[in-house]
């Protein structure tokens, strides 16, 4: 495939300042260089590019939009693109960044005490500490108000039980931030590696997310000391919180997967050829296709800046993060589907990237608040009831 | 040391051209970038700076959609910038956009201005060395290493054939860099956050007292045009070869 120039039919790029523009370009460089050539056999062999970590941290990606410890104080939009680029080479690496940065530094600076961001932010930023989110559980996943994981205090400190499900990164963090009902109601513990008592163990068999490490973690009498506890966060508000952010990141960039299947497509149908030698592209239904794509990014695109915009001012809300969310995943699913469609039987192949992407997106649906649990939260927002019981 | 780092804006590699109405010039393309070699030759002197301290200046004549570069080059890492700001630049030749870049020179004293080899857009390939002719310094072309050496430097230059030559300059020096030569860094974000608040001096030509006065022009800028031409060669067998061997070496130039 020639080289990725961006998909961008209606001048939206017109609306980004030079630094964006910069930051778009760079995060492209780096993901067309350093990732695209491996990505697919990561996604084979069902590993993460390990190696990349130390670079991503040096690159500034991990807690981009934090503006402290060093990170780099991206606006939203600039991490938006941040996010977009990376996902356009695989929804596991932007995971791996979305759940470092938004899922494990945010809280930690949003809620952590002084002690705890100063032995963690600089590692996590680096990316010689990796860090994972544990917040659902075997039965609990949409429902997190239900988790069974129990914090008590003893002795000074707390004791941790309970099981934790689907992480990303389990096995490889260094720091578990986990969730766990207390008798004074939710709240976050940094629960480090090793803790005797706290063990983890890998999920295989994913058809999903295969370059992206997910796990299930183990709390069986773990004790920490009290200092492992966020101080700022009380009840179901903080992993919220977290999951807003993350999910504002996802909402962009699924637009970089949707990208790479619709231009794969797009490629392709221009220079495949059936009946007397025509083009695929030359026909209505396939242009049809494509029409459709690339309406949707486009809106997709309007959408992210939008909403980043109105981050930056304060104005963005958990509803409006909702509709991002639901509407761009859908979105890139869809053109996966589409673009599939399109290759024929060179789509089905790992060659291309589309299968890859469209998997991936099936997680990205599901996680940060499924499809469903979206549609409710918009619902709610316009009718005023609750409809998740 | 002080280096600067000549680089220079051009349309990037596959952006749609188009030739403008007076047929002078393209139109400024919807996609430009760095020059490659000049990317390769402010890779270069971050390298330097890296070693033996300094400073690197990123000196760029351009549009004012440079900066869009010249911010490149501040991310990258360079500590601050000159930008001779000018819409159309294609009203000097290439003697005149290097009395531009040595004025502005001038004015920093550097030990060292490093510039790509040529640039991808005109590739004449002649500013670097000229703009060392106009400063008076030592200058080497097609480099492919550059060490610090005692008071001056040691370079290695391509030479054809694959054969290089080592050789030692006195400093101050230009240097044109092949591209290649070393591994791009990508911009940090930091450095894009950080890029903001470095210096960019604007200048003009006028300002540096640069006349216009090409002493080359460029006549006529067009897309390759596709004839098809049928020459009948007569003569003896042995003629028709000849001639048609002769063609294929000097009109044709494939032999
Ligand atoms: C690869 C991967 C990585 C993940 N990483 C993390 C991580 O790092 N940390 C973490 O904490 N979690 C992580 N998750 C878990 C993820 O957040 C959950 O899977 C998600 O919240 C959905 O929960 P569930 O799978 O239990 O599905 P369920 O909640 O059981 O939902 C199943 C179906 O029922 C629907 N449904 C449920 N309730 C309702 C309702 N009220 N109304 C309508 N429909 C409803 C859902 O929409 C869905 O269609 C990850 C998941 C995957 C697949």
């Amino acid at each position: 495939m020639a080289q990725f120039r961006g998909v961008d039919y209606l001048l939206i790029d017109s609306m980004l300042s030079e630094e964006e523009l910069l930051v778009r370009q760079s995060v492209r460089q780096f993901a067309d260089a350093e990732v695209m050539p491996l990505i697919r056999d990561c996604y084979r062999e069902g590993r993460f590019p390990t190696h990349l970590i130390p670079k991503l941290g040096e690159l500034g990606y991990f807690g981009a939009n934090l503006d402290a410890y060093g990170c780099a104080g991206m606006s939203s939009v600039e991490y938006g693109l941040l996010m977009q680029e990376l996902e356009r080479a695989d929804s596991g690496l932007r995971s791996f960044c979305s759940v470092q940065g938004a899922l494990v530094m945010y809280p930690i600076l949003t809620y952590g005490s002084k002690e705890q961001k100063d032995q963690w932010m600089p590692r996590l930023r680096t990316g010689s500490a990796v860090g994972c989110f544990g917040l659902t559980e075997p039965g609990f996943g949409s429902n997190p108000a239900g988790m069974q994981t129990t914090a008590r205090q003893d002795n000074g400190g707390w004791i941790l039980n309970g099981e934790k499900t689907w992480i990303t990164n389990g096995s490889a963090a260094d720091i578990a931030v986990v969730w766990a009902r207390t008798p004074d109601g939710i709240r976050g513990f940094l629960v480090e590696k090793g803790t005797p008592g706290f063990t983890s163990s890998d999920l295989h068999g994913k058809m999903s997310m295969r370059a992206s490490v997910t796990s299930s973690l183990a709390l069986a009498d773990c004790r920490v000391p009290a200092s492992a506890m966020l101080p700022g966060a009380k009840g179901l508000k903080g992993p919220l919180s977290c999951l807003t952010q993350a999910r504002y990141g996802i909402g962009w960039g699924v637009i970089g997967a949707a990208m790479d299947c619709y231009e794969t497509a797009r490629q392709y149908s221009i220079l495949r050829t059936q009946f007397d030698g025509k083009p695929i592209a030359a026909h209505q239904l396939v242009q049809e296709k494509l029409a459709w794509m690339i309406t949707e990014i486009t809106k997709a695109q309007l959408l992210a800046l939008h909403c980043g915009r109105l981050k930056d001012q304060g104005k963005l809300d958990p509803a409006h993060v909702s509709m991002l969310k639901r509407n761009n995943v859908g979105m890139a699913l869809e053109c996966a589907r589409l673009s599939r469609d399109l290759l024929g039987a060179n789509g089905i192949m790992d060659e291309a990237p589309i299968m890859r992407h469209m998997c991936n997106l099936e997680t990205v649906k599901t996680y940060e608040g499924t499809d469903h649990i979206h549609a409710l939260v918009i619902g709610e927002r316009v009718t005023g009831i609750a409809a998740y019981k | 040391m002080k280096i600067l780092a000549a680089i220079k804006q051009v349309p990037a590699r596959d952006s749609q051209l188009r030739v403008n109405d007076s047929g002078t010039w393209i139109e400024e393309p919807d996609t430009s970038e760095i020059n490659e070699p000049d990317a390769y030759a402010l890779e270069e002197a971050l390298q330097l700076r890296e070693k033996a301290g300094g400073e690197v200046v990123a000196l760029c004549a351009g549009p004012e959609s440079a900066s869009q570069t010249i911010r490149e080059a501040l991310a990258k890492g360079a500590d601050r910038a000159i930008h001779i700001e000018d819409d159309d630049l294609g009203r000097f030749d290439s003697l005149g956009i290097a009395r531009i870049l040595a004025a502005a020179a001038a004015t920093e004293q550097p030990d060292l201005i490093l510039t790509g080899l040529q640039s991808d857009d005109l590739g004449f390939g002649q500013t670097g060395v000229i703009l060392a002719e106009l400063l008076g310094m030592a200058h080497a072309t097609i480099i492919m290493k550059v060490e610090p050496r005692g008071t001056g430097i040691r370079v290695k230059r391509e030479l054809e054939d694959g054969w290089f030559q080592n050789t030692d300059l006195p400093l101050p020096a230009v240097l044109t860099i092949q591209s290649g030569i070393n591994k791009l860094r990508y911009a940090t974000l930091m450095g894009i956050k950080k890029a903001k608040l470095k210096e960019v001096r604007k200048l003009t030509a006028s300002g540096l007292g640069v006349a216009v006065e090409p002493s080359v022009r460029l006549e006529r800028v067009f897309m390759p045009q596709r004839t098809k031409q049928t020459r009948m060669i007569e003569g003896s067998v042995r003629d028709q070869a000849a001639a048609l061997v002769e063609a294929l070496r000097h009109e044709v130039r494939v032999l």
